[in-house]
């Protein structure tokens, strides 16, 4: 391994947590949600700050999970800010208080990220499996209050792309400065259910036009952006900038990962902080190394020009599609694998479009 | 908006961008909600005297006599306009 550069990190994703009131259709915890007996305490958690920060990081994700469940969770964003790392806290909003966001306001807390599912409350609860839209409401209110710099996220789907315009207004009216329309990734929940969230052509391309026109319009007050759905794509996300190159995961349980859906690459081993030090982890574990540089490369990739720019797609999606990370992302049309993507995509588009499909809520048993 | 800023603006950094040196790569780094923008000196510098109260003409000076150069203004102008743009200054 010697033979590639391995940079610091700039970016940690801290799962403090699985637990979640909401049930969400496509939320991108693993299938096996881990128990609160099993997450780190906060002692641990500080010390992962610490260790991150000396290894390069920069930058923590609060994610879970809802973050908020956890106690600790403002003292997390102290400690953060101690270490000089900026904190983003990922958050549905439910749990949140006034007093709580001030209290995370003053404990150093950089910038909040807060979900909607869709732009009326009904649909948005459909989504969400449980009453959340008011909550969500009065969270933005908090936020806003105590002048916390405030994103909104809105996960898009065949339920809710036709409303994407609202869901603009809908956060630009809720105080938000920037707008992330993140496309579904079939992951975790979302790959269980992925012939339901999964958009037709038209549907998708009607709202990213309207997305792109309400970019332009809002330019200067509100920033848009689009997270594309990569099963339309003709060649792969380079994902996460490359296998360990910028960021690492944390799981609840302390499990070090080179991305959040990691784990559903079985056939590697990966490492806690319970027995390991972060930079020994970053550095010289079999889990980050298998996957950096171009050498562990199949055909069609490894002769390509195009290994530089997305370095081969995601590992997660070649192995969940085709049973071996190492294999080309099959989102690429040179893999031999685009069949396998192919066929969900036609079952989606082929007329009648709007076939039921039998929706699971996460936390269902699958 | 961008094109209004002339010498007498008072660009301030945006509450959600944070400067940070980083003793691990050795440099100042600005970090925002979802991206981490490595600064080279003389950005650092400007953006350090961005406290929404010096008029650029003011930060002209002071980074003139601090680097013993004049005529630094004009290139000044075009960089606060250019991160202005992206939203990590506010006029």
């Amino acid at each position: 391994m010697s033979a590639i550069d391995i940079n610091p990190p700039y970016a940690l994703l801290a799962e403090l947590t699985h637990r979640c009131p909401l049930r969400c259709i496509y939320c991108s915890n693993p299938l096996e949600l881990l128990a609160q007996t099993s997450e780190l305490s906060t002692s641990l958690w500080f010390e992962v700050l610490t260790q991150a920060r000396a290894l390069g990081v920069v930058q923590v994700h609060l994610s879970g999970g809802e973050p908020l469940t956890r106690p600790d969770l403002d003292r997390i964003v102290e400690r953060a800010a101690q270490l000089g790392i900026y904190s983003n806290l990922i958050t549905s909003g439910l749990g949140l208080t006034d007093a709580r966001a001030q209290k995370l306001s003053a404990a150093g807390l950089s910038h909040v990220q807060l979900s909607i599912q869709a732009a009326d409350l009904q649909t948005a609860d459909g989504i969400a499996g449980i009453a959340a839209f008011e909550k969500k409401k009065s969270a933005a209110e908090f936020i806003c209050k105590a002048g916390l710099p405030f994103s909104m996220n809105a996960v898009l789907h065949r339920s809710n792309l036709a409303q994407v315009g609202d869901i603009i207004d809908l956060c630009r009216a809720w105080g938000a400065e920037r707008l992330e329309l993140a496309n579904t990734q079939y992951y975790g929940w979302a790959m269980l259910n992925r012939e339901a969230l999964l958009p037709t052509a038209a549907e998708l391309a009607q709202a990213e036009s309207v997305y792109l026109q309400r970019k332009s319009q809002l330019q200067g007050e509100m920033e848009l952006l689009w997270i594309l759905s990569d099963y339309y794509e003709q060649f792969p996300k380079a994902c996460m900038g490359g296998w360990g190159q910028l960021q690492l995961t944390v799981t609840p349980d302390g499990t070090v990962l080179p991305c959040q859906a990691a784990k559903a690459i079985s056939s590697l081993p990966f490492e806690n902080v319970r027995q390991r030090e972060l930079s020994w982890i970053w550095n010289h574990s079999e889990s980050f190394n298998k996957f950096r540089g171009f050498e562990w490369m199949k055909e069609p990739c490894h002769s390509c020009e195009r290994k530089e720019i997305d370095f081969g797609g995601c590992r997660c999606q070649a192995f969940l599609l085709t049973g071996d990370a190492a294999n080309t992302d099959p989102v690429c049309c040179w893999s031999p694998d685009r069949p396998a993507v192919d066929r969900v995509l036609a079952k989606v588009n082929t007329p009648p479009e709007k076939a039921k499909f039998e929706l699971k809520f996460r936390g269902d048993s699958n | 908006m961008n094109d209004s800023i002339d010498r007498h603006s008072k660009p301030k950094l945006a509450r959600k961008a944070k400067l940070q040196f980083d003793s691990v790569r050795s440099l100042t780094l600005l970090l925002l909600p979802e991206r981490v923008v490595k600064l080279n000196k003389t950005a650092a510098d400007i953006l350090h005297l961005c406290d929404g109260k010096r008029a650029i003409e003011e930060i002209t000076k002071e980074l003139e006599l601090r680097y013993s150069q004049a005529g630094l203004e004009s290139e000044i102008i075009e960089f606060v306009r250019d991160v202005s743009r992206n939203g990590w200054v506010e006029k």
